[in-house]
Order: structure tokens, then sequence, then C-alpha cells
């Protein structure tokens, strides 16, 4: 099951990424996890949230905002976790273009989102290896 | 064969034209001669009297006059009439130095007006129409010439003025306007505001646009006449000899036919002044041949185009010119290759990408720089940087396949590059060269 990233242009001059952080909080937005990319003339904030509809409402108005179905995979949180989850992967010759981590909550547990080039068929191979992928409802409520 | 204001003049035979020109410029260089003592020392210099002035072919002997010259005879060295036989004054833009300012006798501006009218009609206008003029009044002649054309053919006019593109839009659309007159860029800007809104290019009533006062590509006009659901026409003047009108474009879309019953063109070689033959390019030379307020001869535009006499479908005889290929001092000369913003323009249409955009020469350590700065669609942007690294990539090689050099392409956010509503600054040069 993917979810989705929203990803957003930010003009590269000092405090934009403030400025959408304060349009998601002012618009009671939970981040759960989140990314910037840069180029050599702007940058591309990824956020993983717990309202997509409510992010996109609170951004778009003055800057691009872009969704994109990523994958999150839930795992334990200990050493070489990740490593399996990329075995699998690469062995079914599913491409990764970019990947950021973040953990759960206290309780334990770890998440990576992945862009991949290949989604139903890297969500398939997950399945079949009993790893857990996240969907947009859990990100509504999981940390909660 | 289409509608025309002045059929006989219009469509006058090529010796009639010659014969209006030769009677006209005899009279117009003796006048001047007598009454503008700037250009008659420009004369005596040359050795040049008004008796060397026989027929239209001997206007080659005449000096030239620059915007030098007029910004040193500024403001009343080059009238050729008493002021109190002026009615109006209209000025350039002026975005360089001083301005130019230029002076009309109610003939003139009754003639200017109705070159104007001319254009109109070429463009389908009748009284029918009802005619948005979106170019700026006042000082700049954009708006005065169309308005004053649109009143001559009897159209309802919308003497809009540029600027407030929501009131334009209202008028446009719940006085059912029918011909659009602005600048290109701003017809663009129109086009996407429109699209905008959620109309679709059939819910406006426009038939037909009436565009100047800056150089624009065919590829533009496509974008236009797409974007608006209209027939685009090109208009070329100056306000040295009089505004918009000086040439105006026929259905046939091939060119601007000049008023050469008015206005009399030379190609020359802009390094040489030598007058060149019809087809060359070079730079484009107005002789106003019965204009009473300010009656420049042999007038150097800085615009580079062509002169075609091809017969032209539409029954107009006059003499056409290309759309303006370049100005001859826009031209940029960046790392010894010649570039025109045009060019510039051109490939971005064609990538895809809006004619949004500005250039930015500069010399760095005795090298210049060069940086495109171009603004790309919410469906361009991507999560992933490769996406955006091979946009400005493939952006890059059109350009250095079209230009002989590569800039460095910046993709910016949609509405970020100053979009003026008259006339728009596309290159900033911030080398020294002179």
């Amino acid at each position: 099951m993917a979810i989705t990233q929203l990803s957003a242009y930010l003009e590269n001059r000092p405090g934009t990424l403030y400025e959408a952080l304060t349009s998601l909080t002012d618009a009671g937005v939970n981040i759960r996890a989140l990314s910037v990319a840069e180029t050599k003339d702007f940058g591309i904030l990824r956020l993983i949230v717990s309202d997509v509809a409510k992010t996109k409402e609170a951004l778009s108005d003055d800057i691009i905002v872009k969704e994109t179905p990523v994958i999150a995979v839930k795992m334990n949180d200990q050493t070489g976790a990740l490593k399996e989850v990329l075995k699998i992967l690469g062995d079914a010759a599913v491409n990764i273009e970019y990947v950021y981590a973040f953990t759960g909550s206290a309780k334990g547990g770890a998440y990576v989102v992945l862009r991949v080039d290949d989604l139903e068929g890297a969500e398939d191979i997950l399945a079949r290896h009993g790893i857990k992928t996240l969907n947009d409802e859990d990100m509504g409520g999981f940390l909660s | 064969m289409g509608n025309y204001y002045q059929k006989e003049i219009e469509t006058a035979s090529r010796e009639e034209i010659v014969k209006i020109q030769n009677e006209k410029i005899v009279k117009q260089v003796k006048h001047v001669y007598e009454n503008v003592p700037y250009y008659r020392n420009l004369m005596d210099q040359k050795g040049v009297t008004p008796d060397d002035i026989k027929s239209i072919d001997d206007i080659k002997k005449l000096p030239f006059l620059t915007k030098d010259d007029l910004r040193e005879a500024y403001p009343y060295g080059l009238m050729g009439t008493d002021i109190k036989n002026c009615v109006r004054i209209q000025s350039t833009s002026g975005t360089t130095g001083k301005r130019v300012v230029a002076f009309y006798t109610q003939k003139d501006i009754d003639m200017w007006e109705e070159c104007c009218a001319r254009a109109i009609v070429a463009a389908g206008g009748t009284q029918e129409d009802v005619v948005q003029v979106c170019y700026g009044y006042g000082l700049f002649t954009g708006g005065p010439g169309l308005n004053g054309g649109s009143h001559k053919v009897g159209c309802l006019t919308l003497p809009m003025s540029s600027g407030n593109t929501d009131r334009q839009i209202q008028f446009m659309m719940d006085l059912s306007a029918t011909i659009l007159c602005c600048t290109p860029s701003y017809a663009a800007y129109i086009g996407e505001s429109l699209a905008e809104k959620g109309y679709k290019p059939e819910d406006n009533k426009l038939k037909a646009g009436i565009f100047g006062a800056e150089p624009w590509t065919e590829e533009m006009r496509q974008n236009i006449e797409k974007s608006l659901g209209i027939k685009a026409y090109d208009i070329y003047g100056l306000t040295e000899t009089s505004g918009p009108g000086v040439a105006f474009e026929c259905e046939e879309q091939t060119g601007m036919h000049i008023n050469e019953d008015h206005f009399y063109a030379e190609i020359i070689d802009p390094k040489t002044g030598e007058v060149l033959p019809e087809g060359e390019k070079g730079e484009l030379v107005f002789t106003s041949l019965d204009k009473e307020g300010f009656p420049l001869l042999r007038y150097r535009t800085k615009d580079i185009c062509i002169l075609s006499r091809k017969k032209c479908s539409c029954g107009r005889t006059h003499v056409k010119m290309s759309k303006p290929l370049g100005r001859s001092d826009d031209m940029m000369i960046i790392r010894g290759v010649n570039v025109f913003p045009s060019q510039i323009e051109t490939v971005l249409l064609n990538e895809g990408y809006t004619p949004n955009y500005q250039i930015e020469v500069d010399r760095v350590n005795n090298t210049d720089t060069f940086d495109i700065y171009v603004e790309f669609s919410a469906e361009m942007f991507s999560d992933k940087v490769s996406d955006i690294q091979i946009r400005e990539q493939n952006l890059k090689a059109a350009m250095r396949s079209m230009l002989g050099i590569g800039p460095k392409i910046h993709l910016v956010a949609p509405k970020t590059i100053a979009r003026s509503e008259g006339k728009a600054v596309r290159v900033i040069d911030k080398r020294k060269l002179h």
C-alpha cells in the first residue's frame, strides 16, 4: 500500500522552509517525515503528513505542490532492518530513486520512505516477504 | 481579396505610388531644408541641396538621422512647423537616456489614425466591431494611435489602456470585445489569465488581435492565436515616424505592408550606410513623406528586417517588411556569438515553456556569463532532482543548437519573473562594453 508524499517548490532564499512549515502549523497539520533536496536554483521539500488535503490547501496558494505515491515501510528499530528491506527490493530489480528514514514513536518501530521506479512491483515483493507498508490512513493516526 | 480602408491608395499600381512619392519627397525636402536648421546643417555638411532631390531615388543622397540626433535636438530642434500649428506631442517610452518627443499637427494626427484604420480593417474590422485597446494611453503612441484608428473605422472603442488584467477581462467578456490591441506579451498574459479563470478560447468573442510595440516570434503568434482563439496581426510603428500603423499585416500574415504613400522605407547596411537591394537583410530607415510637425528624413530605426515587393494575395500593393528580426542595438554579442532575444524565445516556445524569461549577461574574469531564467509550469515540477536536471540539460542543448552557445539555465517557479504590462524587460546586460 502506497502513501502520498507531497513535494513542494521552495524558493532559494533564507526562510522559505520556515514559511512553508508555518502554513502547515497554522493549518494544524502534523509532519510525519520530511526531506529537502536541493537543485541549483531551488529546493524540493518532500513531506509525509497527517492530512494530505489540508496540507495542499495550506500550501498551494503560493507554491507548486505535487503528489507522488511512495512506499513507507515499517521495520523493527534494530540493526540491519533496513538492509533486509533493501536486499529484497534489489533482488527484485526495483530501483530506488531516493530514500529517507524516520523513527516512529517512543514505543519503537522505524520507518523508511522509498521512492522507487516500480511501485507495484516493490509493494508486491515486500508484501510477499511479510513486510508491512503503511497507507495514508496510517499517517493520520499512527503516532497519536 | 480583403477589405480596405482606403482601397484606391492601398491597391494603387507601382507607378502611381512612385509618382506620389516623387512629388512628396521633393516638396518635403525643400520644406525641411527651409524650416529645420538642424537638418539643413546636416545637408550642408554633406553638400546636398534641395535641388539635388528630383525624385524618390535621390533620397539616398540625404544624410541619416539617428536617435542621437533626436536627443541632441531635444526638444524642438527637429520640428518642421511653428509650435502654434501643433496639437499634440507623443513620446517614446524612454528606457535609455533622454526621451524623444514628437510633434503632431492635426493633419499629422489624421494621417496617423488613417494608417491605424487601415490596419484595423485589414484585421477584419468594420463598424460592427468592438475594439479593446489595452496599449498604454498618454505619451506612449500605442493607445492613442489604435484608439484614433478605431474611431475612424467606426468601431465601438474600449479605451482600456494597459494593466488591471481583471478589469480587462471583465470588459472583454461583458462588452463582447471582438478585436484586441496590445503588446504581444500582454496578449499572451491575458490568454494565460483567461485560462486560469477557467475560460476556454471559444468563450470570448474576440476574432482578431493587433499586436505590436515589441518583437515577437511566429511561435508566440501561434501561442496567442491558440490561447485566445483569434487571428493575430502584427503592427509596426515608432514614435519618431508617428506611432503604430506605419506598417501592418494583412490576412496573408507574411509581413507588414508599409503605408508607402506616407512613409518611404529603405534597408541599409548598418555599418556602411549603403542602401541594400530588395530582399536583403539590414537596418530599416524611414522617411516621413508628408508629416508636418516632426518630418524626419532617413531616420535609422535600428530594426533589422527585410523588404519584399512580392505580390500579396490581399491585393495591397504596398511594400512589405518582415517582422523585425532583431535590433541592431539589441543584439548581444556573448563570447563572440551574436544572440538575439527572439531566438531564445523561439527555443523556449518550441520546448514547451512560456515566453516568460530573462537573460542575464555579465563578464566575470574576462569571460562572459550567460544565464537564462525561465519559468516552468506546475506540470514540469518534479519531486526528483534528476528530472529537473534533465529538463535543464535538454533546454541548454536546444539553446546551444539555436545560438551556438550554451547558456546556464535556471528554472524558476511560475510568475516569479517580473512581468510588465507594457514592454517586457528581457535582457539584463551587466557588462560595461561601451
